[in-house]
């Protein structure tokens, strides 16, 4: 789950990092609410997670009332990059003396907590990759050692930052490492870190994803599920409990497996047609499970065919068929349905399907992928 | 032979007495496993049909002598059911368990590595491994796999995505191509048992001649193969990669099955898998077609 930039800022100062003085707003009275709380002159902040904000005109300083209601106005409302903004963050401006870059991920290939730390900050970092790989300092850091202060001051001097800010940054340093694994994030990144001219450093921004994988040991994270950005396919999905990815195709799409799911969108985009989600019912294909699936897709007033991929493991083939079936008389379906079935009692699967009475335009059997794909793609266009 | 187990391989489950352990345990000493105890904390001097149920991992070898281990327990206990395991003296660890954090994840794997090197964890999050004929664990069906023919040509099999893998399997069996050993290692980011791993047991497994590898987006494991391939794989490969049409940023259900910063692209994946010498298949069937090209001309 990615969080936004002032829940990010929230997150980190559980973790006691040092971050500016601020408040959410959802309207403009809210807005100079929150900035006569932080003092004036403050910064206004779109709240949107895609990057480029700044470059939209997301981001606006404001010295008094005025000013924050003109910008608050504009800023509400405003489409980033097909992100629509409906929050902003209001905080104290910083004095900045320097921008630094830190961030900790899981690299997946060494298996290790990695440090990327630069005195470059402010900027994209994957750009300064490219431009002055040289200007990145990269630290891998045992799990089960964890990160001292002295391995981080080590970094921060390699990165050639300031002197007078090497110890603020290496405490930084080491808390932010304590909030990415205490706080069970996949990335937790601070761009810019900046050093003001009173000596003190200091988060300016926050961009933090958690593992969903840890929430069952964060009951603070519900507050965050609550504000996360999901479309009406999504947010139905979620309710029944399924993993689905809202899509921009016009075949939709469900399939037992998350790599059947991921294949099924390669296949339908390899016969020239575009997926409308990706669907992974997992394991049990039954009926219960196909009636949610179908209603999700159902929903999607995009789809103009349904493409329904599941291979019989352990979960026979009969027993998915039987699924759609009974699931095909509980939702009225406004697209047909091609399906693929392959894997144990397919046969028997396919002969239930068969037999079902239901009209050969409104449920179409195919024995492989690729000749499914291509009849749910050709329905897609005609419908 | 086969990979990583055979007909001697002991089986303890960690979890019996739960939904999933019971229901694949079972299916797997069907299937002609040695499964000979299982692990719940309380529920020693019980059985579960016939199996003996110990307390400890401990008490369970000392009692019988388990080579191996398959967990079954929520993600909750899977760190210190896996660590349990290896402090035992266990040697493989298969532990099936969706929704490990990550941390967890990395701090298991580096205590392995520092204090258990010995030890091969497979997963967590995958759905075990397969030597067809001789042992299953996990949670793959049994009868979908063809036995390994003496004479040969065998293909093993090591894939990120289950039913990718069964896929395989069944479609090997309808080509009527051996299987040696299957290994799903698991779709989280922190697998214990790497592509790379299994490619270096397939290549010095003598009843292993060809290989088929099944990949998706994320990471660089597939990369890292790729590279391993050029310098130590003799034997003829094909594989398949999910996930070409996956929009960045979005997790495709896996926890690691995500493409971020324009990294862990299929595309970069299939290149630099082709530049290794595999044949690539755009689709699963695709790949194990192509393997029977390969077999053919073995």
């Amino acid at each position: 789950m990615d969080l936004f930039e002032y829940q990010g800022k929230q997150y980190f100062a559980r973790y006691d990092i040092a971050v500016s003085a601020g408040g959410v707003a959802l309207t403009v009275d809210e807005a100079v609410k929150q900035a006569e709380l932080a003092q004036y002159p403050v910064v206004i902040k779109a709240q949107v997670q895609v990057g480029g904000r700044g470059k939209a005109g997301g981001i606006k300083l404001a010295n008094n009332a005025d000013e924050v209601r003109t910008h608050a106005k504009n800023i509400l409302g405003m489409d980033i990059k097909g992100h629509i903004v409906k929050r902003i963050w209001v905080e104290h401006a910083s004095d900045i003396d320097q921008e630094y870059y830190a961030s900790f991920t899981l690299d997946r290939s060494a298996k290790r907590h990695l440090l990327m730390l630069s005195a470059q900050g402010g900027v994209e970092i994957e750009q300064v990759a490219v431009t002055d790989p040289t200007a990145i300092v990269k630290l891998y850091v045992n799990p089960i050692e964890g990160l001292s202060f002295d391995n981080a001051r080590r970094a921060v001097v390699d990165a050639r930052i300031s002197e007078k800010a090497v110890d603020g940054v290496a405490a930084m340093l080491v808390k932010l490492y304590e909030c990415f694994t205490k706080g069970d994030c996949d990335l937790a990144e601070i761009n810019p870190l900046i050093l003001k001219p009173n000596g003190e450093v200091h988060a300016l921004d926050a961009k933090v994803t958690l593992d969903d994988n840890a929430a069952f040991r964060h009951p603070e994270w519900d507050e965050y599920r609550a504000t996360e950005e999901l479309d009406e396919r999504e947010k139905l999905a979620r309710e029944k409990n399924l993993q689905y990815i809202g899509l921009d195709g016009t075949v939709g799409i469900i399939a037992n497996g998350a790599g059947l799911a991921m294949s099924t969108l390669d296949v339908v985009n390899q016969v020239g047609g575009q997926a409308a989600n990706f669907l992974d019912i997992g394991g049990g294909a039954n009926a219960e499970l196909m009636t949610s699936a179908l209603e999700v897709i159902n929903s999607d007033t995009k789809v103009k065919s349904i493409f329904i991929n599941i291979f019989g493991g352990i979960t026979r083939g009969d027993e998915v068929a039987k699924g759609i079936v009974e699931a095909m008389k509980r939702v009225k379906l406004r697209a047909p349905i091609v399906i693929r079935l392959d894997g144990t009692n397919a046969k028997e699967g396919r002969e239930i399907i068969a037999n079902a009475g239901i009209a050969e335009s409104q449920l179409i059997s195919r024995a492989t992928m690729l000749e499914a794909a291509r009849v749910a793609v050709e329905l897609a266009g005609k419908n | 032979m086969a990979i990583f187990v055979n007909e001697n391989t002991k089986v303890l489950v960690q979890g019996l007495t739960g939904g999933q352990g019971r229901f694949h345990g079972l299916r797997n000493r069907d299937y002609g496993t040695q499964v000979v105890a299982g692990v719940t904390p309380g529920k020693a001097g019980q059985d579960v049909e016939g199996i003996p149920m110990y307390d400890t991992v401990d008490a369970a070898v000392a009692a019988t002598g388990a080579t191996a281990s398959f967990i079954a327990v929520p993600p909750k206990a899977a760190p210190a059911a896996i660590l349990e395991a290896a402090r035992a003296g266990i040697g493989f660890i298969v532990c099936i368990t969706e929704g490990v954090p990550a941390q967890d994840e990395a701090r298991v794997f580096a205590t392995l590595q520092r204090d258990f090197p010995k030890t091969r964890l497979l997963g967590p999050n995958c759905p075990g491994i397969i030597s067809p004929g001789k042992c299953n664990i996990g949670i793959t069906a049994g009868e979908i796999a063809a036995l390994p023919t003496k004479s040969g040509p065998n293909v093993g099999i090591v894939s990120r995505s289950g039913t990718l893998t069964y896929q395989a399997l069944y479609e090997l069996k309808q080509l009527k191509i051996g299987v040696s050993t299957c290994v799903g290692i698991g779709g989280d980011p922190v697998p214990g048992t790497s592509f790379v791993d299994c490619l270096a047991e397939f290549q010095s497994d003598p009843e292993t001649h060809a290989i088929i590898m099944i990949g998706e987006i994320g990471g660089s494991a597939e990369e890292e193969a790729a590279e391993f391939i050029m310098t130590h794989v003799t034997k003829p490969m094909s594989a398949y990669i999910a996930g070409v049409t996956a929009p960045a940023g979005k997790k495709m259900g896996h926890a690691g099955a995500i493409v971020s910063g324009g990294k862990g692209t299929a595309q970069g994946k299939m290149d630099a898998l082709r530049s290794a010498g595999v044949k690539i298949g755009l689709n699963p069937t695709e790949a194990c077609e192509l393997m029977a090209q390969i077999v053919l001309g073995l």
